[in-house]
């Protein structure tokens, strides 16, 4: 590791060994993929969305999700010590080292279900990162403490749409109703494990997933009562996009993003 | 279908430093808590606000700038309506 201050450096266990580096640095990646390619997709509405005040505001949650991808990557390249700072993460990964949950790599569609999608990711992040104030990797706290409060404006933006595409029009609901049936099957990767990422937990550094469930479920259930939608029905989930196995979406939107940095490795302004 | 014209409102401001809201400008929204949502979205990206009005416009009542002569320049000529013909003694300070 580099000579870094303390701030960066695993929290010992009792035994005295330090919580693997290399997990450490896959559980931080992932957040930040999931930030990332997320804040990405939100980013592809501006100049496109259906009105001016939600086109600023779709501009808004990519930028929060970029601001936290940003900070996580940048504390990933830290644990990992050899030199990768947030571009070269960002930039110069390719599809199978992404590790983001396939939910958020989803195209965009139409608005009804770009809320959805969010609302889905929200609804679990708000909850994720209110608990992971609580890490024992101080960093990790500082992170989740400014992130809390941008997701949930992000939980209740999603929401009021939701509820209003739902209890609105007789199109606006048929296409809420389609989002809906169309993504929860990606909603279960969400709440996934792996056995270094349950050892972070062990360790007090990561959040128990699973134990989030139960919030998850009543956000979700209050804003689709409102919105007079129906809970899709308990279904197989999508899976693979922590080992880097991904629809076939993920590809192009990272040639997309990453095509300008790749061409022009050192420019600077 | 024709649709319902979406409403306008007007945003007013407050900043960190206390004084009264100002107005900041506009947006369209469907109701009042979108509304907020918007002027949150559009007018506070700068760290400007610690509240947000949302007025509808329709509930604004302005005064008609024709009449400008009848409703303001009279005053100009009433200077014993402005406070300032009495001395302030020093033990009171600054008022």
């Amino acid at each position: 590791m580099s000579a870094a201050p303390s701030t960066t450096e695993p929290k010992r266990r009792e035994s005295g060994s330090l919580p693997d580096t290399q997990g450490l640095f896959k559980y931080v990646v992932a957040l930040a993929d999931d930030a990332l390619v997320l804040g990405h997709r939100l980013s592809q509405w501006s100049g496109r969305a259906p009105m001016l005040e939600e086109d600023i505001a779709l501009s808004n949650l990519a930028l929060d999700l970029i601001g936290q991808a940003r900070l996580l990557y940048a504390y990933a390249g830290e644990i990992e010590g050899r030199g990768r700072d947030e571009d070269r993460l960002a930039y110069l990964r390719d599809e199978h080292a992404y590790s983001n949950v396939l939910l958020v790599e989803q195209p965009n569609g139409d608005f009804a279900a770009t809320m959805v999608r969010q609302l889905a990711y929200a609804a679990f992040m708000h909850p994720y990162y209110q608990a992971l104030t609580a890490s024992t990797d101080r960093r990790l706290a500082e992170i989740a403490a400014k992130a809390v409060k941008e997701m949930a404006y992000h939980v209740r933006h999603a929401a009021e749409w939701v509820v209003r595409l739902g209890d609105g029009t007789e199109e606006s609901h048929a296409r809420a109703a389609a989002a809906l049936e169309e993504l929860w099957m990606y909603t279960g990767e969400l709440f996934e494990m792996d056995a270094g990422e349950r050892a972070l937990v062990a360790d007090g550094i990561a959040v128990d997933r699973e134990a989030l469930r139960p919030r998850w479920d009543a956000t979700i259930d209050a804003v689709l009562a409102e919105a007079t939608l129906k809970r899709p029905a308990d279904r197989w989930m999508q899976s693979g996009g922590r080992s880097g196995r991904h629809t076939e979406h993920l590809g192009p939107m990272l040639a997309e993003m990453q095509v300008l940095h790749r061409a022009h490795p050192d420019a600077t302004w | 279908m024709p649709e319902t014209p979406m409403p306008l409102w007007e945003v007013f401001i407050r900043n960190r430093s206390g004084l009264p809201h100002k107005h900041a400008g506009s947006v369209h929204a469907a109701d009042a808590t979108l509304a907020l949502q918007a002027a949150r979205d559009v007018y506070t990206r700068r760290g400007e606000a610690v509240s947000i009005w949302v007025v509808p416009s329709a509930a604004i009542t302005a005064s008609d700038p024709a009449e400008k002569g009848e409703l303001f320049e009279p005053t100009a000529s009433k200077i014993y309506r402005h406070p300032t013909f009495y001395k302030v003694p020093d033990e009171v300070g600054h008022m």
